[in-house]
């Protein structure tokens, strides 16, 4: 088992230093000047212009620079933002909790419908339920999350006057962040209504994040039963005479569940990506968002600074779903 | 897609004529058509392609004309609205129906050229890597994972960062973005192929590298690159319409569905027609190359073959 642990680990440290690489580059890449993207200021004279080369240290060798670059990254030194002269490491931590809590809301919404559709279509399969159960999950695959959200909004916020359409929680409420998860935040805090308030802007934003996980889940889930259910053990148990739920509950959804587990990490990177469309849509102050107005106010160290820490999220949650899949699943662990 | 012809044979006439097996072309569109879903993907496919093709006769108006005394008219069937903007116009007075259908080209062409872009380089890509083994695999295949590990609209945005917004810079980054699943793909297949007896047979007989490799190996790998090239066009639809919507792709007035929906935040309260149709647009034509995808996998994979 260690030596599984230690052979996938071992993997992720040459992505990681890939990922580090490319993110040092794009400053380079940029079509202009380094040191004009970096100040974000335009026709300086040329002392300035030399003291603020050397103040980035642009004026070294490019490998001297990226190990300098690596070993800031390491020690969690991601340079400032342009705009608000915050460290980005910083920023990062402080937004990052609102989009682990979408994030992990969407992937609930997804797993709580998506389970169970994806199961009663395996069951009843080749009826109209199994038909628009794969229909749906195939349309939800196919949506464009920003036109879905806008329609959410449309019908939910607009129409019915049931949901907010923006922000974590009401103004109203000024809560102190304890934890940074709203829902966790606005219960800590005993004001009446603010979870009320912090649960109804978080509905929507889930929905619609949570739409392709649901389908992916619901796909997955209905063709992993199916498998399953052909099973030599599937028959046995049936035929020792357990209960149908039984036989469906304990042997065969626990074997079904194997490749949905590996579905469900592979969509980290799906609800990251999700996340910068809703948020931007929901105004959700998120890391997604924030990505995005970097991007748009060309503040570069954010941008090098967000896409690196995301990146590094991903990596480390599939080694994480790698070493839970082997845990599941002896095979996997002796084979590689 | 030029690998489905038009006319099937009835299912009795294909077993009558069981000894001699059918022209795989042929075999190929009787398990295409009887996926009733593949079908509907192919004809709106079509249909997708007609209305691009001609778009300057069937677009009732120029997408970039604006009438300045109908901003913001309802579609034909709701009050307020009238026959001459069926769909009605946008908040600076754009027929929406003229501008959807000049969208189609556009979407088209995005799917078109990101799509051969990534699969010209990402086949060779793994042609090499999945044929010289070695070093130059694992290089370009670490390469390949770093790439993978960035989720697909983060990596675009990223080149897009580099970049810089436009439409141009959208299909690189698209095609980028896909990059790497064709070359591992393709990697696959190659190394698949090249175990078997005919490979060995084509070099015995004097066949050099090249032959090899494009003559020999490649169109035997073809079945998975043609599924995953038409699934390539409804992500780079869908990728490209993320990217106009955050101003980071198709700029203003280009008629792209992404960017028509960039503004339309302002206007759910006012105008639904300005928020729904662009995106019913791409939901439409993405639903419509994912079910070919499907349908064309299922006809092409031997071991789901009755």
């Amino acid at each position: 088992m260690f030596g599984f642990l230690l052979r996938r680990a071992g993997l992720v440290i040459p992505t990681f230093l890939g990922i580090t690489l490319l993110v040092f580059s794009l400053i380079h890449m940029i079509p202009g000047d380094a040191v004009e993207a970096m100040s974000g200021e335009r026709g300086m004279d040329a002392a300035r212009y030399a003291r603020l080369l050397h103040q980035f240290g642009l004026d070294r060798p490019l490998y001297v620079q990226y190990f300098d670059y690596l070993w800031h990254v390491l020690r969690g030194d991601l340079g400032r933002s342009l705009t608000t002269q915050e460290p980005v490491f910083h920023e990062f931590l402080t937004l990052f909790p609102a989009t682990i809590e979408l994030s992990v809301c969407a992937m609930m919404v997804a797993l709580g419908i998506g389970l169970p559709a994806g199961m009663l279509a395996a069951l009843k399969r080749n009826t109209v339920l199994d038909y628009s159960v794969m229909g749906v999950s195939l349309t939800g695959y196919s949506m464009p999350v920003f036109w879905w959200a806008l329609l959410l909004i449309m019908l939910f916020s607009v129409t019915l006057g049931w949901t907010p359409v923006s922000g974590r929680i009401d103004i109203v409420f000024d809560l102190p962040p304890v934890t940074g998860f709203m829902l966790i935040d606005s219960l800590l805090s005993g004001e009446p209504g603010a979870f009320k308030s912090a649960l109804s802007h978080l509905v929507l934003p889930a929905i619609a994040l949570g739409t392709i996980p649901l389908a992916v889940v619901a796909r997955m889930t209905r063709s992993a039963m199916l498998e399953v259910l052909r099973e030599d053990y599937v028959r046995t148990a049936r035929a020792k005479g357990l209960s149908r739920w039984r036989v469906i509950g304990v042997h065969a959804l626990r074997n079904a569940l194997i490749p949905v587990i590996t579905v469900i990490g592979l969509q980290v990177g799906t609800l990251l990506a999700g996340a910068i469309l809703t948020e931007t849509i929901f105004s959700w102050p998120g890391i997604g968002k924030w990505l995005v107005e970097a991007i748009r106010r060309r503040d570069y160290p954010v941008v090098q600074g967000g896409i690196l820490l995301s990146a590094t999220i991903i990596i480390v949650v599939n080694l994480v779903v790698d070493v839970l899949y082997g845990v599941i699943n002896p095979r996997i662990r002796h084979s590689t | 897609m030029s690998t489905v012809p038009n006319p099937a044979p009835p299912p009795v006439a294909v077993a009558a004529m069981a000894q001699v097996p059918p022209h795989p072309v042929r075999e190929l569109w009787n398990y295409f058509s009887q996926n009733r879903g593949a079908v509907i993907g192919l004809v709106t496919v079509v249909a997708l392609i007609v209305m691009a093709l001609l778009a300057n006769l069937i677009a009732p108006y120029s997408p970039i004309e604006q009438y300045r005394d109908a901003t913001l008219v309802p579609p034909m069937w709701q009050a307020g609205g009238s026959a001459k903007f069926i769909l009605g116009t946008d908040p600076v007075g754009r027929d929406i129906l003229s501008r959807l259908i000049h969208g189609t080209r556009l979407s088209l062409v995005i799917g078109l050229v990101s799509v051969t872009l990534s699969l010209t380089i990402g086949v060779m890509l793994g042609l090499v890597a999945g044929y010289f083994r070695g070093i130059v695999e694992v290089a370009l295949m670490r390469l390949m994972d770093i790439m993978l590990a960035l989720p697909s609209l983060l990596l675009a945005v990223a080149v897009v960062a580099i970049l810089g917004p436009g439409l141009m810079n959208a299909m690189y980054a698209i095609a980028i973005v896909m990059l790497p699943h064709y070359a591992r793909q393709t990697r696959a297949a190659v190394i698949g192929e090249m175990q078997k007896d005919y490979v060995n047979a084509s070099r015995i007989a004097g066949a050099g590298t090249l032959r090899l490799m494009f003559n020999c190996i490649l169109p035997n790998c073809a079945a998975p690159l043609i599924v995953q090239a038409t699934l390539g066009f409804s992500s780079a639809i869908l990728d490209a319409a993320a990217l106009g919507f955050l101003g980071l792709g198709a700029q203003p007035p280009t008629p792209e569905w992404g960017s028509m929906l960039a503004s339309a935040l302002e206007f759910i309260q006012s105008a639904w027609w300005v928020v729904t149709f662009p995106g019913l647009a791409i939901l439409i034509s993405v639903l419509a190359f994912n079910l070919m995808g499907d349908g064309l996998r299922d006809a092409l994979d031997p071991k789901l073959k009755r």
